[in-house]
């Protein structure tokens, strides 16, 4: 090969092919599909903690995909029905995810709907999950003397409270807790919404 | 939707039409004619007479050609080490965290998520790219044998993208964050990026066409499809407000394989396509092979970022386009796999001369074996085991890491002494480096590789709770630290050496060579 350009163009055009492929085309047809029915959009708090969600780098070890059952166990853990396209209508940036150190969360709101758990747990995991390896994010939580008017105090064991004085939460933990107790895609799908059906014998779609 | 399908596909047939007319035009005029003997261009004519004879000694030739691309090079090559002793410092912490979680945990910037996307960023775009960069400005002299055109264009574009890397990586620190792996740093500072490639691609293009031999050599053609791919991809990825939902996540999944398939794997490619011969002093074994390699790559490398969601919220049509190119994927890592191995083998004897060859080759070799691993890993029975787990994070180190690092290892060991004038200070430091990265990696790798088949196959059994992935792991990811540790202090080494051989006066020198 000895001239630079027809290099050079026909390398961009190799690329912008498979932009159209995997870029383009998938953005139509994902694009033509609405919410999923029953969907609703995030709350302004609920986007607030959305945003610590992403800041704080949850997705790095939480999916947010359900895989089919007949692929993998997950609905059986109660981590919801096998996610389609139209589950992420509202989601912006996506928060799929590719790492399960900690179990997939698209159903969290669900399966653990309490704020005082969700909130001992952000504080402390191992004071509810001895194994647990996620970080703890005492910075999302505040030691005072006293529980004020309207404070939401985090309820503690002996060994993970403080000495004297009590836990309070602040408003990015209370947002973060609202962004997961209303993660639930327990709506039936609709039957347009694009999904991977490769593991499903005899279903394709 | 039908009407959408068939456009696209009548679409893509006419774009195929016209590269096939393209290729039957290239033929024709003889732009694709390969010849073994243009593999020898990269040599000069004392070259493959004397190989032991050649270690550390500064080639007067080369010395006038280099006069304008030196300072580049030398930046870049300092600017990449500083990331990845940076970088390392991050992963190893992240590392840390995944078996003693309650370490630094009283600040935001501290916590996992945040410190293995600074992890990322500064090994990816720090490292990994911009000692790539060095290895491709050093080389343009040698395989176009002309000095490098602009030579002030790689120093503006080394500050440009420093400087937006490290603005990214404040940002990330303090929760400012796109939020998509691998395009983490805020789109805001990206042009910085986008500029800084560019500012790489003009030199290269300039030079390769007042270069002063008929012939592009491989490394050539890899490198100037990777700089003008580069900032394609990244403005597409980077566009804001374009994408949403699972539709963004096949664009983020597009774009983090491509940032691996069309960046940083031509350009190791590159890279060890002239180094593994130049060292040796013997070509390639069959160059019109590297033609296949070439092209098969840029074929199918481009469309395999899609086996990252499989099973996943995308239609079904597009994941089994992933992972029908990921398999294709095989041919050309086997014809590259050909050409630079059977180099090697049939001259076994220079790697006991030589760390650079050493590291050079091996980091091919894990290329080979990292890009097999992938296309297995795209099959759906092994995705559903490896996929979610740190099976994938170990195969990833084996890219990133086992090859393109060490490949740029070999590099700096190789051409160091050329780019200043004088021999490595402490020889004995090199194999001291490759031994701690080679035994670190390996311990890396293994315990990841097995942790994650394991804990792949926990969370598939119906009947074990969860928390038996994440106990079953502890051991794996302590053997991951200590193999982590291994590593950093490698770079720590290396580092040093670096930093020693650049500051050193030269009067010093002349004695310690003459003696």
């Amino acid at each position: 090969m000895n001239r630079v350009f027809p290099l050079a163009i026909l390398a961009l055009a190799i690329l912008a092919f498979a932009t159209l492929v995997l870029v383009v085309a998938p953005g139509l047809q994902v694009g033509a599909v609405g919410p999923t029915p029953g969907l609703q959009p995030y709350t302004a708090q609920q986007l607030r903690g959305r945003d610590q969600y992403v800041s704080l780098g949850c997705v790095y070890c939480h999916s947010q995909q359900p895989r089919s059952l007949a692929q993998a166990p997950d609905s059986d853990r109660g981590w919801g029905r096998a996610a389609v396209a139209s589950d992420y209508y509202y989601d912006r940036p996506h928060l799929l995810g590719t790492m399960r150190s900690g179990p997939d969360l698209f159903n969290i709101g669900a399966r653990l709907p309490s704020q005082g758990w969700q909130l001992t747990h952000l504080y402390q995991p191992r004071a509810i999950a001895p194994w647990s390896i996620m970080p703890a994010y005492p910075f999302l939580f505040v030691h005072k003397d006293k529980a004020e008017t309207g404070d939401v105090v985090v309820a503690l064991t002996q060994n993970y409270a403080p000495k004297s004085g009590v836990i309070v939460a602040r408003p990015e933990a209370l947002d973060l807790v609202a962004y997961l107790q209303g993660l639930k895609h327990d709506q039936p799908p609709p039957a347009s919404a694009p999904r991977d059906a490769g593991y499903d014998r005899g279903a394709e779609r | 939707m039908a009407l959408t399908i068939g456009s696209l596909l009548a679409l893509s047939f006419v774009i195929s039409l016209i590269a096939l007319l393209f290729l039957i035009w290239g033929i024709t005029g003889g732009q694709f004619d390969v010849d073994q003997r243009d593999a020898n261009i990269i040599f000069t004519a004392d070259d493959a007479v004397n190989h032991k004879d050649r270690d550390h000694r500064f080639d007067t030739e080369a010395a006038g050609i280099d006069e304008v691309s030196r300072g580049p090079v030398r930046v870049l090559i300092a600017s990449a080490i500083l990331w990845l002793v940076l970088g390392s410092i991050f992963g190893l912490i992240s590392s840390l965290k995944m078996h003693w979680p309650d370490l630094l945990d009283q600040w935001a910037p501290l916590t996992f998520g945040r410190l293995r996307t600074l992890h990322l960023n500064a090994v990816a775009y720090g490292w990994s790219s911009l000692g790539s960069l060095a290895a491709v400005m050093w080389l343009i002299p040698r395989i176009f044998h002309t000095p490098l055109r602009f030579p002030r264009l790689p120093l503006y574009g080394a500050v440009i993208w420093n400087a937006g890397l490290a603005a990214g990586l404040i940002a990330i620190a303090l929760g400012w964050t796109d939020g998509l792996e691998w395009l983490e740093i805020p789109w805001q500072i990206d042009g910085a990026l986008a500029v800084g490639g560019a500012l790489f691609a003009i030199p290269l293009i300039a030079s390769a066409l007042s270069r002063q031999v008929n012939h592009i050599y491989v490394s050539g053609w890899y490198f100037i499809a990777a700089l003008c791919w580069f900032p394609v991809l990244f403005i597409i990825a980077n566009f804001p407000y374009v994408h949403s939902g699972a539709e963004q996540a096949a664009v983020n999944w597009w774009f983090a394989h491509n940032v691996l398939g069309l960046w940083l794997t031509p350009l190791g490619v590159g890279i060890a396509y002239y180094f593994i011969p130049k060292i040796i002093g013997k070509p390639i074994y069959s160059y019109s092979l590297s033609l296949v390699g070439f092209w098969g790559l840029a074929l199918f490398y481009s469309q395999v970022g899609i086996h990252h969601l499989i099973g996943g919220p995308v239609p079904t049509w597009l994941v089994n386009v992933s992972i029908v190119h990921s398999v294709m994927m095989f041919l050309p890592v086997i014809a590259v796999a050909v050409n630079q191995h059977v180099t090697m083998v049939n001259n076994l004897w220079a790697l006991r001369d030589s760390y650079p060859l050493r590291f050079v080759w091996l980091g091919a070799l894990m290329y080979t074996a990292a890009s097999l691993q992938g296309s297995v890993e795209a099959l759906r029975s092994v995705n559903t085991i490896a996929h979610f787990t740190h099976y994938t994070v170990g195969h990833a180190h084996l890219g990133v890491y086992g090859f393109v690092a060490f490949v740029l290892f070999g590099f700096v060991y190789e051409v160091g002494p050329r780019l200043v004038g004088r021999p490595w200070p402490w020889p004995a430091l090199i194999p001291l480096h490759y031994w701690l990265v080679l035994v670190g990696f390996a311990i890396y790798f293994v315990a990841l590789t097995v942790g994650g088949w394991l804990q792949g196959k926990v969370m598939l059994d119906a009947l074990r709770p969860f928390a038996d992935s994440v106990t079953l792991l502890k051991p794996y990811l302590e053997a991951r630290s200590l193999g982590g540790t291994l590593m950093t202090l490698g770079h720590f080494i290396f580092a040093f050496h670096v930093a020693a051989l650049f500051m050193q006066r030269a009067p010093q020198t002349l004695a310690r060579t003459a003696a």
